[in-house]
Parts: C-alpha cells; sequence; structure tokens
C-alpha cells in the first residue's frame, strides 16, 4: 500500500517542532512539597486533564509551579510552556497574561506590549484555526487562574 | 456484494471534499449520512402535504396521518413488532430510555431490587438509571466486560436473579463493537420474570432485528444512524407491558376528554405521545427503511464485517496502535477503536480531517468504560457503513501510518 507523507501548512504550523517537543517531554511536570495551592481541571470533550501545583510566596508570587497531566499535544504542550512562563510572576501579572494569551487563542487584536508577555507561548498561536482545540490549549490556563484566585482569597491553603 | 457506485450516488454528501480531499466518512456509529430517497421524502412532506396529524379533517391532514400511521407500520413489520400499537415514536434512543425510566420503572421498581446493566452502557443507558436508582434506592449491577471485549456471561447469571427489577443491555457496543447475546441473557432473566431493556441504537442499522425472537420487553433506537434524520426515535415496548405504563409527557395528543380538572388518556400508542410530533421525520425514518430494506440488511451486514476485518488486520500491522473490541468478527459490528501510547486520539482526529477523513475521537459517551475500564483518557474510533469502501479503508489506514510517522508516536 502506497504510505504518501501529506504535507500541509495549516497543520504544520498547530504541530510545530517547539510544541511537539514540550508535548514529550513537558516542563515542570512533577508534584511539589507543600503546595500552597492546588488546582485541578478538566475538559471533558477530549479527556484532558490538568493538575497544577503552586508555591506562592509574599506578594502572592509564584516561586514554583508543578504541572501533571494527560491528553492531546495541544493541551499538554500549553501546560508545559505555561508552567515555564508563569514562575516568578505575581497574581497581578497572572492576570494580564492569561487575558492576553485567551485573546491570542481568540484571534483577537492584542498589542505588541502584551505579545511580548507571551513569551514562547505565542507559538500555540495557529490553535486558533481549529476552533474545537481552543479548549485544549485553555485548559492550563484557565485551572491556573482558579488556582490562584483560591490563594488571593484564603491564603496559603491547598485545596481542590 | 454490493453496488458501491450506486449506492454512493445516492449520498449527495459523498459528493463534497473536506480540505482539498474527496471526504471519506467512517464517523458512522455517531450518525450516518442520508441518501436522496430519506432527503426527498422531507422534502416531498414539507412541499406536498405539510399539516399536523390525527385531527383535521381536511385532505392534507388526511395524507399527513396516513403517511405518518403507514411509517409507524413499517417500522413495526421491520422490527418483526406483533402491532404497530407497540412502536412509539420518540426523538431519540435517549429519551426512549428515559420514558420507560419514568413511567414503567419509576412504577414497577421497589427499593431495594437491582438493575443489572452491562460495563459497556452508553451514557443513555446508563445515567436514567442512576437517578432512578437515587430517587427510589435501588442498587446498579454491571455485567462486567473481558479482556476480549465480549460479557462475561456467567457473572451475568450470578447478577440476575430473583432481586433484579430490570436488565438493560446495549445490544452493540459503540465503543468495541461487540454484539451481545441478547436473546439468551432474555430468556435467562425471564426465567426470573426480569424485563428486557435492549439499547438497539448501534444495532438496528446493521442487522436483522426480531423483537419477538429476541423476546425483550423494551427496545430503543435512533433514526439518524440508520439513514433517517435527526429528532426521531423509536421505543417498542411489549404489549402486555404497556397497557400498565402511565404516560410520560402529559399535554396534547395524548389525551382522550379534557376537562378543566381532569383527564383521561388517548389509547395506545398515541397516550405516549404529547404534543405534534416529529411527522417528517417518522416518514423519512419509513423511506431509511425501504432503502435498507432493498439493498438488504444481511448484504451491509457483511460488507462491513469485511470492511472491519480488513480495517483491524491492517491496524494490526502497525506496531504502536493497540486496537480493541473482539477479535471475533461474529460477534463485532463494524466500528474499530484503538489507542495509541503516544498519539491522543484528538491530534489523530485533526491530523486525519486535515486529509479528508472523518472519525470519532473522545470517550464516545461511555466514560465509565473508556475511562475506568480500558483506562484510556479518549480512542479513536473509525465506524463503517454500506457506503464504506475498500479504498476508503485503505486511505484511512494509510493516513494513521502517515499520522504515527508525524508524529514520531
Amino acid at each position: 500500500m502506497p504510505s504518501p507523507e501529506f504535507a500541509f501548512h495549516e497543520l504544520d504550523d498547530l504541530y510545530q517542532e517547539i510544541i511537539l517537543d514540550h508535548y514529550r517531554s513537558p516542563r515542570n511536570a512533577r508534584n511539589l512539597e507543600n503546595p500552597s495551592v492546588i488546582a485541578d481541571g478538566n475538559n471533558p470533550f477530549c479527556g484532558d486533564e490538568t493538575h497544577i501545583e503552586l508555591i506562592v510566596g509574599a506578594g502572592k508570587t509564584i516561586q514554583a509551579t508543578g504541572i501533571v497531566g494527560r491528553g492531546c499535544s495541544i493541551s499538554q504542550a500549553s501546560a508545559s510552556l505555561m508552567s515555564e512562563l508563569v514562575t516568578g510572576k505575581t497574581a497581578e501579572e497572572l492576570s494580564t497574561i492569561v487575558q492576553a494569551f485567551r485573546d491570542m487563542m481568540q484571534g483577537k487584536e492584542i498589542s505588541a506590549e502584551h505579545l511580548d508577555l507571551l513569551k514562547d507561548t505565542q507559538v500555540l498561536a495557529g490553535v486558533r484555526q481549529f476552533p474545537v482545540r481552543v479548549k485544549c490549549a485553555l485548559l492550563p490556563w484557565v485551572t491556573l487562574l482558579d488556582g490562584v484566585s483560591r490563594v488571593e482569597n484564603d491564603s496559603p491553603e491547598s485545596s481542590k | 456484494m454490493l453496488d458501491l457506485t450506486a449506492i454512493r450516488n445516492d449520498f449527495p454528501i459523498l459528493q463534497r471534499q473536506v480540505g482539498g480531499h474527496p471526504l471519506v466518512y467512517i464517523d458512522n456509529a455517531a450518525t450516518s449520512q442520508k441518501p436522496n430517497q430519506v432527503i426527498r421524502a422531507i422534502t416531498r412532506y414539507y412541499e406536498d402535504y405539510n399539516s399536523n396529524v390525527h385531527r383535521g379533517v381536511h385532505t392534507l391532514s388526511m395524507e399527513a396521518t396516513d403517511e405518518y400511521e403507514k411509517a409507524r407500520e413499517k417500522v413495526s413489520n421491520f422490527l418483526n413488532a406483533p402491532s404497530s400499537d407497540t412502536i412509539i415514536w420518540v426523538r431519540n434512543t435517549t429519551e426512549a430510555i428515559n420514558l420507560v425510566s419514568y413511567t414503567w420503572a419509576q412504577s414497577h421498581l421497589s427499593p431495594g431490587q437491582d438493575i443489572v446493566l452491562t460495563e459497556m452502557e452508553h451514557h443513555s443507558n446508563l445515567v436514567p438509571w442512576q437517578h432512578l436508582a437515587k430517587m427510589k434506592n435501588l442498587n446498579l449491577k454491571f455485567i462486567p466486560v473481558k479482556d476480549d471485549g465480549l460479557l462475561d456471561i456467567e457473572t451475568a447469571k450470578t447478577l440476575i436473579g430473583p432481586n433484579t427489577g430490570l436488565l438493560g443491555i446495549i445490544h452493540m457496543s459503540n465503543v468495541l463493537g461487540t454484539i451481545n447475546p441478547i436473546k439468551e441473557l432474555a430468556q435467562f432473566a425471564h426465567s426470573f420474570d426480569v424485563p428486557v431493556l435492549v439499547d438497539a441504537a448501534q444495532s438496528i442499522p446493521h442487522m436483522r432485528l426480531d423483537v419477538q425472537d429476541l423476546n425483550c420487553d423494551f427496545l430503543a433506537f435512533s433514526g439518524h444512524k440508520m439513514l433517517g434524520p435527526t429528532g426521531i426515535g423509536v421505543l417498542y415496548v411489549k404489549q402486555l407491558i404497556l397497557d400498565q405504563m402511565d404516560p410520560f409527557l402529559r399535554g396534547g395528543e395524548m389525551v382522550l376528554d379534557v376537562g378543566f380538572t381532569h383527564a383521561t388518556w388517548n389509547d395506545i400508542p398515541m397516550k405516549f405521545e404529547a404534543g405534534t410530533p416529529n411527522i417528517a421525520g417518522a416518514i423519512a425514518l419509513a423511506s431509511a427503511i425501504d432503502y435498507l430494506e432493498d439493498i438488504g440488511i444481511s448484504n451491509i451486514h457483511e460488507h462491513e464485517r469485511s470492511l472491519t476485518e480488513y480495517a483491524v488486520s491492517e491496524l494490526d500491522r502497525l506496531e504502536v496502535v493497540n486496537s480493541i473490541g473482539p477479535r471475533d468478527f461474529s460477534v463485532r459490528g463494524g466500528i474499530v477503536s484503538f489507542d495509541i501510547p503516544n498519539l491522543h486520539p484528538h491530534d489523530l482526529g485533526t491530523y486525519l480531517d486535515h486529509i479528508g477523513i472523518a472519525i470519532r475521537t473522545g470517550h464516545h459517551c461511555a466514560m465509565p468504560l473508556v475511562r475506568d475500564k480500558l483506562g484510556l483518557v479518549a480512542t479513536a474510533r473509525a465506524s463503517f457503513y454500506l457506503y464504506n469502501s475498500l479504498e476508503e479503508v485503505e486511505k484511512f489506514v494509510t493516513g494513521v501510518a502517515s499520522a504515527i510517522r508525524y508524529f514520531k508516536a
């Protein structure tokens, strides 16, 4: 049987090598000792799961991030890329970053300044061509915000 | 042998392209495509005799009523039901099962009794019973699925007994493709006077069903997986049981006499059909049945079996693919679910879509089976129907192989 290699640009845009690399070797994929907060998110449509642990210090700054999960390459790479970006950020900075990421996913106008904040996670921009997959990319970000919002309310406590 | 060229010409959608490639539609377990004959039955109804049924004395209403009731007759004959009074129109399988749970089961099951289901149920034959079990203090018990994808019949016979109030079984698993031995289990259940409900959503499009031979008490299915439109489905109920059932929804159409403070119910089956029904849907389902009968259900079944055997053997040659479901193809329908350890089904699905191939990816509305029993996040599933060709299966397998290389899985 012939097995042609199919070439498609949109697909290559979605599945850039850096994304597949983060999928295969996720960064910060670990559980933390005494996390300040734990947040779980899942996407029942895909079966994507993400479990985020954070150590949050003075000034609501994220000092350490651990993310374990399973699911499609987009959700898992998004979590991995996000984990590298958010460590060292304050809760306030995070809400701006997450909003910028959301805007990028939804194909909205985004300022150069905000785009800068997204650093490597910009490689996920190709996902917006695939509306059903946007939810996959957003899952870890939404879950992170949920976790961080709980720190703000009743810090420092671990809850689900 | 099916005349695939002629069949494919009847399905206008098969002419379309997706991503610049001819559509390969192998997501038939989700819903089937519709032939011209079915599409025309719908437009003919709306163009020629659209009107409400069972209430007008004018020509259009009589014509609509006539076609609508002939459709019921058609379904009844298709199932070899003893009378068309036993055929209740519903929207889909899920509604049919809810109807049984809210009417018969609500009044006939008592606290402490067991409802026996299988581990391979679709959510449609699970979630309604979870609700009823909570409301009425019933126990849910599950016939296990063995590693070979078949039900553990020995254990089934220890679960079904004098304390069982209902046995509910999916006829063909939408994940594994397994065809369950309904007749044998029904016979066993009846020895304890346990009624049997069959979810025939996946089986009826592909195989001959005879409700008298199966001797089931309830049988539910949807029209849209068998070439019919969405929004029309059927519940068959054995006459003796039907006579004791209370209505489900109350309102127009299902009444005989209404006063300000009371009402009496119409005869069966109308007693269970409140409000204006999906008239065009019922009529179009009848034309879908005509289409299937013309080709012959057993021919369709044989065709799908050869596609399935071919797909499974070709996927086996791709080392990283684990395909699931029975290897005995005599007890398996045209469903091929599989897992590739380092390639998530959604990534595969997106990849295949780019070359025009439509498969299903996810938990297939059977989360307990896929996640808790098989231990998978999701699976990819190809499911075949009468219009699929061997060449399409080849394209699919080639696409999977190509995806494996692309993702280095």
